[in-house]
């Protein structure tokens, strides 16, 4: 008896350790052709039979995009628009978020359901009045213009994000400050953000990375390449050099180093507060 | 910019004395004071351009001339009526519907590898990283991958012809009978891992008495799964397929970097359709009228996740 149950056991561990394995490839091999990509000679990206390591290996593609201005005039930018536009939500989060959780006023409800329904418009919708706005501000091929209309994505997530953690901090924490005296600005700026800064920091990447990976206003509200940002610039790549297939892929790595650090580091922080403004929003 | 955001409206920080009308005034107000900032930048990026773009899509000539007329319907009826547009829309349905099944598939059944009770805690943390690797590229990379990958020349017709599959090398993206569904294909891989996150997150918060229970009145494995794990997974399946669907509906980048809506019409979504006509061809008030359209659309499924939402 005892050994058929062990038997089992290896056998459903095998069963399972199998189909893991064929999900990783699924999900892992397009990354590692990318990589394997980058390192390649040109002329070699679709040489048969293909080849993980090629003869040519080198980080050519890489010198190639580093040592361009161009190319890293798209870095600065997408630095530029994605830390401005973290700085401003997590700002006017905390403001809000603060409102949400420690108040009860009338339309609470409502505006409320508005904050949660801007998610649900569609950016296509948005772009062309838009462009049409930012064209009559004059901020039509500028940072702020594009600042300020990301915020429309990370906006509802991060005050959603933010209500949620600071309705998990008891009450009594800001009441202790009132008690002395304090106002409730004291009460947020002194006690809940500094203790609020794990939840923050969770909102502060994911808003960060929406930023960085927006494409559509970055498309349509810019125009000269100095103002491109990193998404823009690989699309660029495409057409520029008639498929620099190596240097693509580079581009596409370096570009997404910034996002891949931010969520090996706050990986736990990060999903945690994802499932739950996701899913209990 | 800061001048929209700082914090000039915050409440006053004055003492507060509590019998006195003028407090009870401030502290009514408070909460709003804390809200200014949101509430200014959501009538500035929604409110006010959802009814311009509403306005555009009953006038003619709008943005591109400095003298628009009111053209009714005409829009509507010309967007409407647009062979293009009608692909679009059949196109959206197919490419939403199945990514969102698709999504929710693999979700799944990663999600329930991942959370195997067979394997050490470190394992299933390295997997865990590479099932989420395609969810933390930007879709511009993600198109340029699956470029690379369906060329046809590439790995993948490589890989296909070797094992005998196919007989020779498949144009993906530029065959419009394959052009949809590769396409959809990228946009799986790269969206299931958000389902897969939420999604386990959900099988560890059913509690393991639920299946202790099911033990001891000898239930399968497959019993299990439908009577413990699904019916206590059903909210969060439910919230993340309307989720999806939204999202989905949107997606743009994608497709505009993959196909750009072609070969002829075969990949055209409704967001591609806008966008053509809105920076294309400068037809921005025809470009309104569709992206009413979708707004539209977006708001019946926007309605269901909503309800949903309430119920729980």
């Amino acid at each position: 008896m005892a050994t058929t149950v062990k038997t089992r056991r290896t056998l459903a561990k095998a069963g399972v350790l199998t189909g893991l394995i064929i999900g990783a490839l699924f999900a892992g091999l397009p990354v590692l052709w990318m990589l394997s990509t980058s390192f390649k000679g040109n002329g070699e990206v679709f040489q048969t039979p293909p080849r993980l390591i090629t003869k040519g290996f080198s980080f050519d593609a890489y010198l190639e995009i580093l040592g361009n201005g161009a190319q890293l005039r798209f870095f600065l930018n997408s630095y530029i628009v994605a830390l401005s536009v973290t700085a401003l939500t997590l700002l006017v989060a905390i403001l809000a978020g603060y409102a949400f959780s420690r108040f009860r006023f009338p339309f609470q409800k409502t505006i409320n359901a508005v904050i949660v329904s801007v998610q649900a418009v569609p950016p296509i919708t948005l772009v062309i009045p838009y462009f049409g706005l930012v064209v009559a501000l004059g901020l039509y091929n500028t940072y702020p213009g594009l600042i300020v209309t990301h915020m429309v994505f990370t906006l509802p997530y991060a005050i959603i994000m933010t209500t949620a953690y600071l309705n998990t901090l008891p009450k009594e924490l800001d009441e202790s400050v009132k008690v002395d005296g304090g106002s409730s600005w004291t009460a947020l700026w002194r006690i809940l953000v500094p203790i609020s800064v794990p939840g923050l920091v969770a909102v502060g990447v994911y808003t960060f990375m929406i930023s960085w990976n927006e494409y559509l206003f970055a498309l349509t509200l810019t125009r000269t390449d100095d103002m491109r940002t990193v998404p823009i610039g690989i699309q660029l790549l495409m057409g520029q050099h008639s498929y620099e297939w190596n240097q693509m892929m580079a581009m596409s790595i370096l570009g997404s180093i910034p996002v891949l650090v931010l969520f090996l580091l706050f990986q736990r922080r990060f999903i945690g507060g994802l499932t739950s403004g996701a899913v209990k929003a | 910019m800061t001048s929209l955001t700082a914090p000039e409206k915050a409440p006053p920080a004055e003492p507060e004395t509590p019998q006195s009308k003028r407090s009870t005034v401030a502290r009514r107000l408070t909460p709003f004071g804390y809200l200014s900032p949101t509430v200014l930048l959501i009538v500035v990026l929604m409110v006010v351009p959802i009814i311009m773009v509403i306005g555009y899509s009953f006038r003619d000539n709008v943005i591109v001339q400095p003298e628009s007329e009111f053209a009714g319907l005409a829009n509507y009826a010309k967007v409407l009526s647009d062979p293009d547009f009608l692909a679009g829309l059949k196109n959206t349905a197919i490419f939403i519907t199945v990514s969102m099944v698709a999504h929710l598939v693999l979700g799944l059944a990663f999600a329930m590898m991942l959370n195997t009770k067979l394997l050490g805690g470190v394992t299933k943390a390295l997997f865990r990283i590479v099932y989420i690797l395609p969810w933390l590229f930007t879709i511009a990379v993600i198109a340029v991958i699956w470029r690379l990958m369906l060329d046809p020349a590439g790995v993948l017709n490589y890989v296909l012809q070797t094992l005998g599959l196919i007989q020779q090398g498949v144009d993906w993206l530029g065959d419009p009978g394959t052009a949809l569904w590769v396409v959809t294909f990228a946009n799986v891989w790269s969206g299931y891992p958000f389902f897969m996150i939420s999604l386990l997150a959900g099988l560890q918060g059913i509690p393991g008495d639920l299946y202790e229970a099911a033990d001891v009145d000898g239930a399968s494995p497959i019993q299990k799964f439908r009577h413990v794990t699904l019916p206590q997974l059903r909210p969060v399946i439910i919230s993340m397929a309307v989720l999806d669907l939204i999202w989905t509906s949107q997606q743009f980048a994608l497709i505009w970097m993959m196909t750009g809506g072609g070969p002829l019409n075969a990949t055209e979504v409704l967001s591609t359709f806008t966008y053509k006509q809105a920076f294309s061809e400068y037809e921005f008030a025809t470009a309104s009228a569709a992206a009413v359209v979708v707004l539209l659309l977006t708001m019946i499924l926007a309605f269901f996740y909503v309800r949903q939402q309430r119920e729980r």
